[in-house]
């Protein structure tokens, strides 16, 4: 599964229908949904607000599951997966970034970054060692006795994004990961992304507003209404 | 144990808020281990009152006198091994907040009577060869800082000498250490011989008597002989187990039992509520990042894991620290200066406060932790 064959299909969602209930109202997000994504891609999602972007990223990524239709990954079904079996799945193939960076406050970026290695079997040792690694690639090594609140929003997001790659993911989901930055900081981690995709074929989703970030992306979908298209939405 | 740095950095979130939770749990531990060694303080002489011992008293109250002539006819009856007597003397040593028991005694039925007293020979001896002689307590003789061989005048305010005078003085010839931790070691005891010669009046009477049975298990029907031999006599009698007699000795001052378990009750209650809802507001402020812990793979029941984790932590530390200072305050001696006949944390109360501490811990952080179980990770991430 962690080949980067870029012809091989990495995610398919087939006739995704996402429906949430608020009371007795029912609120159709995504509607019999297609997708694939080959191996070693870089998607940028994009949409208007409520359009769905998050909801897919969330059922690609095995955070929620879908009301009708299935998801595959790495040709296996995630959306039937057991919850334990799901968490396991998610801790071994993803790899997660958050617009507002979603780090541990009172843990170091260093103790951020070895967060998801807790989930394996690596000795102490070696969970330092493969953190120290990821903040490496992401340049804060010099950071990484450093606590979040200590640390600026880029710098941040670099934190999250080594946290994201500590576990060498098949798949990296990044939401909305230069929302909060301004364009320098927001550019500097494009292009972060954008080496983890080209050097160590990363399969990156991205869900943005900002075109300038989709640019970086090899392909970009737009969503509307719960339907993609490759147009954007007038 | 890779989990324990989670769980204690999470504390750290808060200082301010764990540290008041913390001091919250030490301060009602403090107060169970104090309050725990004062109820074992009242506990005490029932917790080692032999089962095989009756006592034996008169049947309108204590004050009451029985006639020595009795021990004869006592140890007559069958399944009655041996009786021995003792009266309340009653005195004052200095001032009257320096209470201890003072009985004067047989000592060869007192050494046969109550085997958890230990004594030297060479002491014994001198006992039984000194009529102005007592035997004291190690605990008596620690808290007046007596020797052996000091002379103690003592006021009596119930009986006075058969020259007028109303101080006795007595020659401290012997001590006694307890056989068990519960063992009374504040006690005075005087010759019978020397007290019953030496009194203005009431000779030829005690205050009650100790029977040793033969067979516990027929305690009942002993008692029930014992008390049928002296019906519609001057002097009826009432037979208890000592434990029973004991008891029923300290509920004259209230059911101590009962008040501290009441006290410790409401004390717990109320911590319980500090520590839950601390746990709360914990779990409430880091929705997201609990959801964060999720996303990236923690399982619902490592979350519920954590939470209890950390109601666990902030629990021990409080009440690990609140048994430690309790345990330090109780060594430091009683509240009374020593009136108490023993008074220590005993060592399955220090247990019992251990799991008191998993189950506050428990009860605190359940509902906080099953929320956080049951926390769907795309609404949480939302919020």
């Amino acid at each position: 599964m962690t080949d980067n064959n870029s012809s091989e299909t990495l995610v398919k969602v087939s006739s995704v229908d996402k429906i949430f209930k608020r009371g007795s109202e029912e609120i159709h997000v995504l509607g019999g949904l297609d997708l694939d994504i080959p191996n070693g891609e870089f998607l940028a999602l994009m949409g208007p607000s409520g359009s769905g972007k998050s909801t897919l990223l969330n059922l690609i990524g095995g955070l929620d599951r879908p009301s009708e239709g299935t998801v595959e990954v790495g040709g296996k079904r995630i959306d039937k997966l057991s919850d334990r079996k799901l968490a396991a799945w998610r801790a071994r193939h993803v790899g997660l970034v958050f617009q507002f960076y979603n780090l541990m406050p009172v843990l170091t970026a260093q103790k951020n970054v070895e967060l998801p290695l807790l989930l394996t079997k690596l000795s102490k040792s070696e969970r330092k060692k493969r953190a120290s690694i990821a903040l490496d690639i992401v340049g804060l090594s010099h950071r990484a006795g450093h606590y979040p609140r200590q640390l600026s929003g880029g710098e941040q997001q670099r934190t999250g994004i080594a946290r994201a790659i500590v576990t060498d993911p098949t798949l990296l989901l990044c939401d909305e990961p230069t929302g909060d930055l301004d364009r320098k900081s927001g550019d500097e981690i494009l292009d972060l992304l954008q080496a983890l995709n080209k050097e160590q074929g990363k399969t990156i989703i991205m869900v943005t507003h900002d075109i300038h970030a989709a640019d970086r992306a090899s392909r970009t979908l737009h969503l509307n209404k719960g339907q993609l298209s490759v147009d954007p939405v007038d | 144990m890779k989990y324990f740095y989670l769980i204690f950095s999470s504390l750290k979130r808060k200082k301010i808020r764990t540290g008041l939770t913390i001091m919250s749990i030490m301060v009602a531990f403090i107060l169970f281990g104090y309050l725990t060694a004062i109820r074992q303080a009242f506990d005490a002489g029932v917790e080692v009152a032999g089962a095989d011992r009756l006592i034996v008293r008169h049947k309108v109250s204590l004050i009451q006198l029985l006639p020595q002539s009795y021990e004869a006819k006592m140890e007559r009856i069958d399944g009655v091994d041996n009786a021995a007597h003792s009266t309340w003397f009653g005195g004052i040593y200095q001032e009257p907040k320096n209470f201890f028991a003072q009985m004067p005694v047989v000592p060869e039925e007192l050494f046969d009577m109550y085997p958890e007293f230990v004594i030297s020979d060479e002491q014994k001896a001198a006992w039984l060869e000194t009529r102005s002689g007592v035997l004291v307590g190690r605990g008596l003789m620690d808290r007046f800082d007596w020797k052996l061989g000091d002379r103690i005048p003592i006021n009596a305010t119930i009986w006075g000498k058969k020259d007028g005078g109303r101080t006795w003085e007595f020659d401290l010839v012997a001590v006694y250490d307890g056989a068990e931790k519960g063992t009374d070691t504040s006690q005075f005891f005087i010759r019978y011989d020397f007290f019953d010669e030496t009194r203005a009046n009431g000779q030829g009477l005690v205050g009650w008597y100790t029977v040793r049975i033969s067979d516990p298990d027929k305690a009942a029907e002993v008692a029930a002989a014992i008390d049928a031999e002296f019906a519609n006599s001057a002097q009826e009698t009432k037979a208890e187990p000592e434990g029973a007699f004991i008891q029923g000795f300290a509920n004259q001052i209230g059911n101590i039992g009962f008040i501290i378990m009441s006290i410790m009750s409401a004390v717990f209650f109320t911590i319980l509520l500090v520590a839950g809802n601390t746990m709360a507001y914990t779990v409430r402020e880091r929705t997201n990042e609990l959801a964060v812990l999720k996303a990236i793979g923690f399982t619902d029941q490592g979350v519920l894991g954590l939470v209890l984790g950390e109601s666990l932590a902030i629990t021990f530390v409080g009440g690990a620290l609140g048994l430690g200072l309790a345990w330090l305050l109780v060594s430091m001696g009683d509240p009374t200066d020593g009136s108490f006949p023993v008074f220590y944390l005993p060592t399955s109360d220090l247990f019992l406060g251990l799991v008191l501490i998993v189950v506050m811990a428990f009860i605190a952080g359940i509902v906080p932790a099953l929320q956080a179980q049951k926390l769907q990770i795309a609404d949480a991430l939302r919020r």
